[in-house]
């Protein structure tokens, strides 16, 4: 008896642990969205105040042939035909890009950013290859999308899709197609129905703006990119919701309006952002005159400051003037009390760290191989404008105040942190051991509290009903670079304050582009 | 091989082998075709080391002046007890702590996953001049607590519960033996503290992760009397899936973990002491992918108890 009831303990447990751990394959937390469908469709988006338009009509869209000529009948029949043989994956397709083109090509980007998101390998003589915009498949592939690389990244293709669908509004009104299952009732609206004219295609116009730009600044990717676009057009045809013409042209317009964000973008500093051995070894000799303990890599082998001349990049939402008058004052000097005392507070987090803080720290470290900070915003912010149902516009607007915040975050804080050029906590006590990887940049401010400070400052705005879980968030966010020994208390509380003024900016604009 | 009593009783070290990346769940006396005596148990406590300096990016083999030497040391209990001369129940609970020599990582310590296993022996024969026996395991595990585990290489285990099923086979032929076996083990999903991920393919919107199975094999071979055991081995576990660390990424938890490891052990019962063994081993791996190349070593103390004679009494109090 004894041997029997032993083994049914053993069988009880064997089976106890094979229920609860039934393994499938994992599905994201936006794989099945229900279609977007607004309630509001925003009929007057192109009077909305664009980014870098001078006017929503600055680049031309001809008038679309009537819905009687043969040549639309020509493109319902291409439609049927398409609804007609639609096979599984394209229905898979269609449901995917249904819920939103503004959110999934912003999927798409934190992808990239994800897999771009790694520092180089050292070479043999300990110096550090850098990635090349005029080589870009040579290793180290270029971008290294690093957290203000890709905040500069987001922050572009949002801004530009806003502008192409200020445009694409200001045209859907003008010309005012209706879509193809109000003309044929015989084609099926197959993602739900809408009273928003569909020339030219919202989908072909944020396609169209997105490959563009991504050929910029994701130079490696441009058949990934372009099998997205190719998908998420023939998705918005199966639909019912467009036809060729209303693709073509839309498509058309985006790929326009990206030109005047590229052209932005070859002026706007980023390229000098790297810095040269001279400029590097400048930002050391400057603070030791000021009597200060340099910031140096805790890398081995040491590796350059990354992007020490990101603080000179042009900003979206204010001038270069206004980048030095947020620059917060100076960091607790070296070896004054004050800095003492912080260094100690880290240590005592550090030293035996509880594991809702270690929780913390993973939950918002976002370091290689993730999405950056910045992404992890657009995350938050990607699924808390789901339920709300905003139009493609009104998800490209909200988007661009947010990604332009962050951007101009990552520039103020970058200036703040090469122009004080201040020591990590492990430098200054090599016995604070960290809980993530100590990003390769000087220690004030703290990046995870500017970005988080400004994120939940412009999300406050769009949802007001959640500012205040914005505000915890991004307090968590800042507290985790303090207990996992990233961050002193002052980087972290300037760097939410010097974030909210950035935030501020995009709120400002928010209240007078015409969209509120 | 089976001990009746407590005089012939061996008891055979487990072996918690932490190749850091890839921390494979106890495995020596699952893996021994020795089977406790009918009513002993077999206890005791187990130390193990084990470090590395370099270790595979996929199969691009380097070394990390941020990390310079990873060390993982171990404390294990453990106990083997006999149903019957043909039915083991095995246990293994560890408390492990790792640490980086250089860089700025912070070690991880904490007790790790609790091991239980089923050991059966249908078959034993006479076979030639030597015997020839069969074992049929069924082991499972499950982490003891919500460690961190999105934290390799330091990071104390992979937090999977895990279900293994082995195939053993075993002839001794005198004082000589050799044992070969083969293992597989599925591996639940995990979760992590953050909120996404990447496989090198999608960058994943979940906190869950998907464990690929495990397979291993193992040979050994070596001496093997009432007192003296001393063996060498060759291990072979491979991951049934995963993915590989990209060049100067960070490893992962679901990473294609293969390795190879060559070992010796010994266990020796000290004549003076009825049930009382020492046991010794080390090992170090000749091959692998994501992991790092470990040297380690082990020593352990166990003792036999013999429950018998206690069996009987309380039998015979409960019939009154």
């Amino acid at each position: 008896m004894r041997k029997i009831n032993i083994f049914y303990y053993v069988l009880t447990a064997i089976t106890a642990i094979t229920v609860s751990s039934c393994k499938k394959n994992i599905p994201g937390r936006t794989d099945n969205l229900a279609p977007l469908n607004p309630q509001n469709i925003d009929l007057n988006a192109g009077t909305w105040k664009p980014v870098l338009m001078s006017r929503p009509d600055t680049f031309s869209v001809p008038a679309p042939v009537a819905t009687t000529s043969a040549e639309y009948l020509a493109e319902l029949d291409e439609l049927k035909g398409y609804q007609k043989n639609m096979t599984g994956e394209q229905v898979e397709k269609m449901k995917y890009w249904s819920a939103g083109n503004v959110l999934r090509w912003n999927e798409i980007m934190r992808d990239l950013v994800t897999k771009y998101n790694i520092p180089a390998y050292q070479n043999p003589d300990g110096s550090y290859p850098i990635p090349s915009a005029a080589n870009p498949f040579a290793y180290p592939l270029f971008p290294f999308a690093n957290p203000p690389y890709a905040a500069r990244a987001y922050a572009y293709i949002s801004a530009a899709q806003y502008d192409a669908l200020i445009a694409c509004w200001y045209y859907k009104k003008l010309y005012n197609r209706p879509q193809p299952y109000s003309v044929d009732p015989t084609v099926k609206a197959q993602t739900g129905s809408t009273t928003l004219p569909s020339y030219p295609s919202e989908a072909a116009v944020v396609a169209g703006v997105t490959a563009e730009m991504m050929k910029l600044l994701f130079p490696d990717e441009i058949s990934y990119v372009q099998q997205n676009l190719y998908e998420a057009e023939t998705s918005a045809m199966i639909s019912g919701t467009a036809t060729r013409s209303d693709i073509t042209a839309g498509e058309a317009l985006g790929r326009q309006v990206a030109q005047q964000f590229i052209a932005r973008a070859k002026v706007d500093n980023a390229g000098k952002a790297v810095g040269t051995p001279t400029d590097w070894a400048n930002l050391e000799t400057k603070t030791i005159a000021k009597g200060e303990v340099p910031w140096y890599s805790l890398e081995i082998p040491k590796r350059p400051p990354m992007l020490p001349l990101f603080g000179k990049i042009t900003p979206f939402l204010f001038d270069t003037t206004t980048v030095a008058a947020l620059r917060p004052g100076p960091p607790p000097a070296t070896h004054s009390d004050q800095m003492r005392q912080e260094t100690q507070e880290v240590y005592n987090y550090v030293k035996n760290p509880s594991r809702e803080h270690i929780r913390i720290v993973h939950f918002w470290a976002d370091g290689i191989s993730t999405y950056t900070p910045p992404g992890h915003w657009n995350a938050i912010a990607s699924e808390d404008f789901i339920p709300k149902n905003f139009s493609e516009v009104r998800w490209a607007r909200n988007m661009a105040l947010l990604n332009m915040s962050l951007m101009d975050a990552a520039i103020v804080c970058w200036d703040t942190k090469y122009f004080y050029y201040n020591a990590r906590p492990t430098q200054l006590d090599s016995d604070i051991k960290t809980l993530t990887g100590v990003p390769n940049f000087p220690s004030y401010i703290s990046g995870h509290s500017t970005f988080s400070g400004a994120a939940a400052t412009i999300l406050g705005h769009i949802i007001p009903e959640k500012a205040g879980s914005y505000t915890a968030m991004a307090n968590e966010a800042s507290l985790s670079r303090l207990v996992g020994g990233l961050h002193y208390r002052s980087d972290c509380n300037v760097g939410l304050l010097v974030g909210a003024s950035v935030g501020n900016y995009a709120v400002a604009r928010a209240k007078t582009d015409g969209a509120e | 091989m089976k001990f009746k009593s407590k005089s012939h009783g061996v008891c055979i070290l487990l072996c918690i082998c932490s190749h850091l990346f890839a921390i494979t769940s106890f495995s020596q006396t699952t893996d021994d075709a020795i089977m406790m005596g009918k009513n002993n148990l077999c206890s005791g406590l187990m130390y193990s080391h084990s470090s590395w300096d370099h270790y595979w990016e996929g199969t691009f083999k380097r070394d990390n002046q941020n990390l310079g030497t990873v060390s993982t040391q171990m404390l294990a209990v453990m106990g083997n007890y006999g149903v019957s001369s043909k039915l083991n129940i095995l246990f293994g609970l560890p408390y492990v702590q790792t640490q980086a020599s250089a860089g700025t990582l912070h070690g991880m310590k904490g007790v790790q996953d609790l091991s239980l296993w089923v050991k059966w022996m249908p078959v034993e024969k006479d076979l030639g001049k030597g015997t020839f026996s069969l074992y049929l395991l069924g082991g499972a595990s499950a982490p003891t607590h919500n460690y961190v585990v999105d934290y390799l290489p330091l990071s104390i285990g992979l937090k999977s519960k895990t279900l293994s099923a082995k195939l053993m086979l075993d002839y001794q032929l005198n004082n000589f033996f050799v044992t070969g076996s083969e293992t597989y083990t599925y591996r639940s999903n995990i979760t992590i503290d953050r909120s996404s991920y990447y496989d090198n393919t999608d960058l994943i919107l979940s906190n869950e992760v998907q464990m690929p199975d495990v397979n291993t094999i193992q040979l050994r071979t070596g001496y093997r009397s009432d007192r003296l055991i001393a063996e060498a081995l060759i291990t072979d576990m491979k991951t049934l899936g995963g993915f590989d660390i990209r060049k100067n990424d960070m490893p992962f938890p679901s990473n294609q973990m293969n390795i190879t490891t060559i070992g010796t052990n010994f266990k020796y019962e000290i004549q003076k002491v009825l049930g009382l063994s020492l046991t010794g081993g080390a090992n170090y791996v000749i091959a692998g992918r994501n992991v790092g190349q470990a040297t380690g070593f082990n020593i352990g103390v166990f003792y036999i108890l013999d429950f018998t004679h206690h069996k009987k009494e309380s039998d015979s109090d409960s019939k009154k």
